[in-house]
């Protein structure tokens, strides 16, 4: 495996030090090869040299990001070296997913409208299974991985809110019932789900549910396994 | 249990069980009186025309013997068919246990009436029928309707385990069962390697297919799906494969020694064989698929085409003596993909019936007379035999797969899990290709086939019922994620919503495996093989009448639930916003709990849910309209509003993303002719849809935006769809040299696939991505987050 010269990639701890997906894009800084660059690899489509730094940091897996390497490339049907919306809209089983839009949406954070890829790993590490061993031997004063259940669940929450407040509304959870709940419910049902489901989470009585409540609400279930993609390894 | 089921239709079986006695009776009579022995079709009918006395004109006579046959074969089916209601009437019993052990339970009945009549059945069941007509629907009807797609993403794990899991069964079995004839004691002395080897390879042919029922209800993963699937689809080309070559070596051995050449001849035979049928199968899926290209203006004969060339394939290769089921199964497998964007969708769906119906039709005709020769003096009963028969069933299925899957996780990036081998080894289910195989063995070569033939109805009932029926709670056991009952209202919510966003998220991510060949396979589909192969103009567009059935349910939908409380929206919706803080009684919520679990959307399932006996509505295909719908009605809702985008995000996001004109073409005087063949009424199938925004008649739009219909024609969605000030020119330039995705909607074929075949036949989606990908976009995009509007139910006001 022919690698380029060696370089440390700091690139990746940027992504780490953004909590979520949503976060400020990390600034890029000069572009450089790391050890777990993938260049050479794949060169269906010359990309411009920062998307090839990958961290080993991540610790997403050779084979997993050489895997979404290919399949970035497959989704990009142009060449472009970045995902549009459209391209994402073009996985056919996406289109009739009833969260669609929204999970299309959460890979474009702030409005932006190309996806590189290591923005799209970032997104997609959310996924990767939580590995107990590394858990446990994680320095307490490191940011959390993007893959801890807090940010797994932070990434759940932002399908919700989409006004970006830091709080599913009433209406927002009635757009995400009216997303999933087939046509048969009556809109008066919808409503009174709608204002159930929030009352049941909202201890702080402000008519909405805040992250935490959120958080809270899930804390029986077990979202480290219901977040987690077993190809992201 | 399986008596439960027939209960309600017990007086139907009990009359037509004495009209099958009384023509038993009958029939009975007049065998012994015309001493026909023979019982060739043939010489029955011929013995029956001669027994008739040639005097004179009788006013009334019975000829029993003319329709024997063909009589009691159709009261058979039909009882399987009635018994098959029964017990789906019932609603628990499908659950408790899988379908052949009704269909056995039926056979076994037929065969006790006839026993008890002292009837001799008719000869339904010899070497030539079973193989040239019972055998064949029923691979047809597992090759078509096999996933393509999932499965050449494991092919190699499939044939590694089915082909030489087989061999391994066949072997492993022969030879320990070999050993254990060399003891004096049992009695086996006469019963030699090669008899046992065939024995052995027999009984390799297992049957899984019967309990992926009982997976896809406990939703085992599409991997393990896939091997099970893959496993059923191969397992008896190669048992009987292996089968015809041993007995073409018991039979030399009959006469002269067996020399090392010719084992090795049979090795390389078996290879040839293989390989050989899947060859012609492949051939014969092309020529199908090229001739259906031709077939617009007769479309009554699409069926038939798919049928008699999928037969032609099989039987030259048996004329070879190639393996036909191989090469049914890759005609099958071949042609599929083609002939289904070629053939109308009537046809489409005769092909999909008829092909089930055929199969079950063979089936129900193994399996009753499984049932009648169980019951039966015919039966030889040596109890060290069918124990040990039994016992190296499990352990050599036990050792084939946890040899071959350890051996083939080393090389998977996604092992199976211990849990999943177990799986495996606990599906080997026996059916009707064991038992046919058995039953057909030659007499004259084999001394003791009753003796095979009773150890394999013993592993066939005890893997049926017993295995088949706890297969169930040993899934379920193994699958410790149950989900609990006592969900809050939220838990439930999010739970789906994860589910949804990790289904979309895989999506995303793709299925990954055999990437390079699979593109290196799609290029080269896409340039030579759909060119040659696929009508060019396809006339009747899909798309189109897809689009009417979804205004039509829209339109039925609407009526039925959604426009009453809608209306009345406004105001109820006031009025919650007051009540807001009113609390729920227990009882309530447990009713809205109800309502999210039914009415939620499932999670979407990438193997389509498979039943052997029957076609299921697929739910996640109405499923998929609906959403579609939605996303329609929301998009249009946007529109509506003239981009008053409710839920600010910065207006960058909401970029609009129009898809460009279909044929790529940049002249606006193009688009307006194309436009303006979109005439108002919805009869004008034939032109195909282009989904566009055309940006010439601002006006028209205006006028367009009075929301007039509730079931607007397509053609409104255009010219409504324009957005006045958002730059579709810099959109269309930097979208048109997307190319390839505006192409693809010149196919619409595909398109509908995806929308309506989308959990059907799998294959392919990631082609049909595109197109229908698309149109979505092309529709859908420019409302951003149309998805933050409304429903249905909101769409008046």
């Amino acid at each position: 495996m022919p690698h380029d010269p060696p370089h440390s990639s700091p690139l990746w701890s940027s992504f780490k030090a953004t909590p979520t997906a949503w976060g400020r894009s990390p600034s890029w800084g000069l572009p450089r090869l790391g050890p777990g660059c993938l260049t050479p690899l794949l060169s269906r489509h010359p990309l411009p040299r920062r998307a090839w730094i990958l961290s080993p940091d991540e610790k997403v897996s050779q084979a997993s990001l050489r895997r979404l390497y290919d399949r970035f490339q497959a989704l990009d049907r142009t060449g472009k070296g970045y995902l549009s919306r459209l391209d994402l809209q073009q996985i056919g089983a996406l289109a009739v997913n009833p969260l669609g839009d929204r999970i299309i949406d959460s890979f474009f954070p702030d409005g932006s409208l190309r996806l590189d890829f290591p923005g799209f790993v970032r997104v997609l590490a959310h996924f990767r299974p939580v590995d107990e061993e590394e858990e446990g031997n994680r320095d307490p004063k490191e940011p959390e991985p993007l893959n801890s259940r807090m940010n797994k669940l932070r990434f759940a929450f932002q399908l919700y809110d989409l006004d970006r407040d830091g709080k599913i509304s009433r209406h927002e959870m009635l757009q995400a019932l009216r997303l999933m709940v087939g046509v048969q419910v009556t809109e008066e049902q919808l409503e009174s789900i709608a204002d159930r489901t929030v009352q049941e989470a909202d201890e702080d009585g402000d008519g909405a549910v805040s992250f935490l409540e959120f958080a809270k609400s899930l804390e029986k279930m077990n979202i480290e396994q219901k977040m987690s993609i077993r190809i992201l390894k | 249990m399986g008596v439960r089921g027939l209960v309600p239709f017990c007086p139907w079986n009990w009359c037509l069980l004495l009209a099958t006695l009384q023509c038993c009776g009958a029939s009975s009579e007049s065998n012994r009186s015309t001493d026909s022995s023979a019982q060739s079709e043939l010489n029955v009918r011929f013995a029956a025309a001669s027994s008739q006395p040639a005097e004179a004109i009788s006013v009334f006579t019975l000829d029993y013997d003319y329709v024997q046959i063909p009589y009691e074969v159709t009261l058979w089916i039909l009882l399987a068919s009635l018994a098959k209601i029964g017990f789906h009437l019932n609603r628990r019993l499908p659950r408790l246990m899988p379908e052949s052990c009704l269909l056995i339970l039926v056979g076994a009945l037929v065969g006790a009436v006839i026993f008890g009549t002292d009837h001799k059945s008719p000869p339904v069941m010899d070497s030539s029928i079973y193989f040239l007509y019972l055998l064949p629907p029923i691979v047809l009807e597992s090759g078509y309707f096999m996933p393509t797609r999932p499965f050449f993403e494991n092919l190699g794990s499939i044939l590694w385990w089915a082909g030489l899991g087989a061999l391994l069964n066949a072997f492993g079995i022969g030879l320990s069962l070999h050993l254990v004839c060399q003891v004096p004691a049992f009695g086996l002395g006469d019963v030699n390697l090669l008899q046992n080897l065939l024995f052995g390879s027999l009984m390799s042919a297992v049957d899984p297919v019967a309990v992926l029922a009982v997976f896809e209800e406990a939703r085992v993963n599409e991997q393990l799906h896939m091997m099970i699937f893959g496993e059923a689809l191969l397992n008896d080309g190669i048992s009987v494969v292996l089968y015809n070559i041993l007995i073409a070596f018991t039979k030399m051995h009959k006469f002269e020694g067996i020399e090392p050449v010719d084992i090795l001849a049979g090795c390389a035979r078996f290879i040839i064989v293989g390989c050989g049928g899947v060859f012609f199968g492949v051939i014969f899926g092309f020529i199908s698929a090229f001739i259906t290209r031709f077939t617009q203006n007769i479309s009554a004969i699409e069926p038939l085409i798919v049928f008699m060339f999928s037969y032609v394939s099989y039987l030259v290769a048996e004329t070879l003596y190639l393996s036909g089921i191989l090469a049914i199964t890759a005609c099958a497998v071949t042609m599929k993909k083609y002939v289904e964007e070629n053939v109308s969708q009537t046809s489409y769906t005769t092909i999909k019936y008829f092909m089930k119906m055929l199969s079950s039709v063979s089936e129900t005709l193994i399996f009753i007379f499984m049932g009648v020769s169980t019951i039966g003096k015919n039966h030889e009963w040596n109890w060290a035999f069918i124990c040990f028969t039994l016992v190296f069933c499990q352990i050599w299925r036990a050792i084939s797969v946890f040899v071959l899957f350890y051996v083939s996780n080393q090389f998977r990036t996604f092992p199976f899990s211990v849990k999943d081998q177990c799986v495996i080894f606990y599906s080997g289910v026996r059916g009707a290709g064991s038992f046919s195989l058995a039953f057909l063995l030659p007499l004259s070569l084999f001394p003791r086939k009753k003796l095979f033939v009773t150890a394999t109805l013993v592993v066939i009932y005890f893997t049926v019922f017993i295995q088949g029926i706890t297969v169930g709670p040993l899934v379920r056991y193994l699958d410790v994620r149950k989900t609990n009952k006592k969900e809050s209202i939220n838990e439930e919510l999010h739970a789906r919503l994860m589910d949804h966003l990790k289904a979309g998220v895989e999506d995303v991510c793709g299925q990954w495996s055999h990437y390079q060949v699979r593109d290196k396979f799609k290029k080269f589909d896409h340039k030579y093989l759909r060119k040659i192969l696929i009508r060019k103009n396809l006339p009747k567009s899909s798309l189109v009448s897809l689009y009417k059935k979804l205004e039509m349910k829209q339109a039925i939908e609407m009526v039925e639930s959604g426009v009453l409380s809608s209306t009345a929206f406004s105001t109820s919706h006031q009025a919650q916003r007051t009540k807001e803080t009113k609390r729920l009684s227990p009882e309530d919520v447990e009713s809205m709990r109800d309502i999210l679990t039914r009415n939620m959307y499932q999670v979407r399932q990438r193997t389509l849910s498979y039943n052997k006996y029957n076609l299921q509505p697929q739910t996640s295909e109405k499923q998929a309209k609906e959403i579609l719908i939605r996303r329609r009605n929301t998009f249009r809702e946007s529109m509506k509003k003239g981009h008053s985008l409710p839920w600010g995000k910065p207006a960058g996001t909401k970029n609009i993303r129009y898809l460009s004109f279909p044929y790529s073409s940049p002249l606006p005087a193009g688009r307006d002719m194309k436009v303006a063949e979109f005439t108002d009424h919805d009869g004008s199938d034939s032109e195909l849809p282009p989904i566009t925004f055309s940006t010439h008649s601002p006006k028209e739009s205006i006028q367009e935006r009075r929301w007039a219909p509730e079931v607007i024609p397509m053609r409104s969605l255009h010219r409504a769809a324009t957005p006045p000030h958002f730059g579709y020119r810099r959109n269309a330039s930097r979208e048109e040299h997307l190319g390839r995705g505006g192409r693809a909607i010149l196919r619409p074929k595909p398109l509908f696939h995806a929308v309506d075949e989308e959990f059907e036949s799998e294959e392919e989606s990631e082609e049909e991505a595109p197109a229908f990908g698309s149109l979505l976009s092309s529709e859908l995009r420019p409302g951003g987050d149309c998805n933050l509007s409304h429903s249905p139910l909101l769409q008046r006001k």
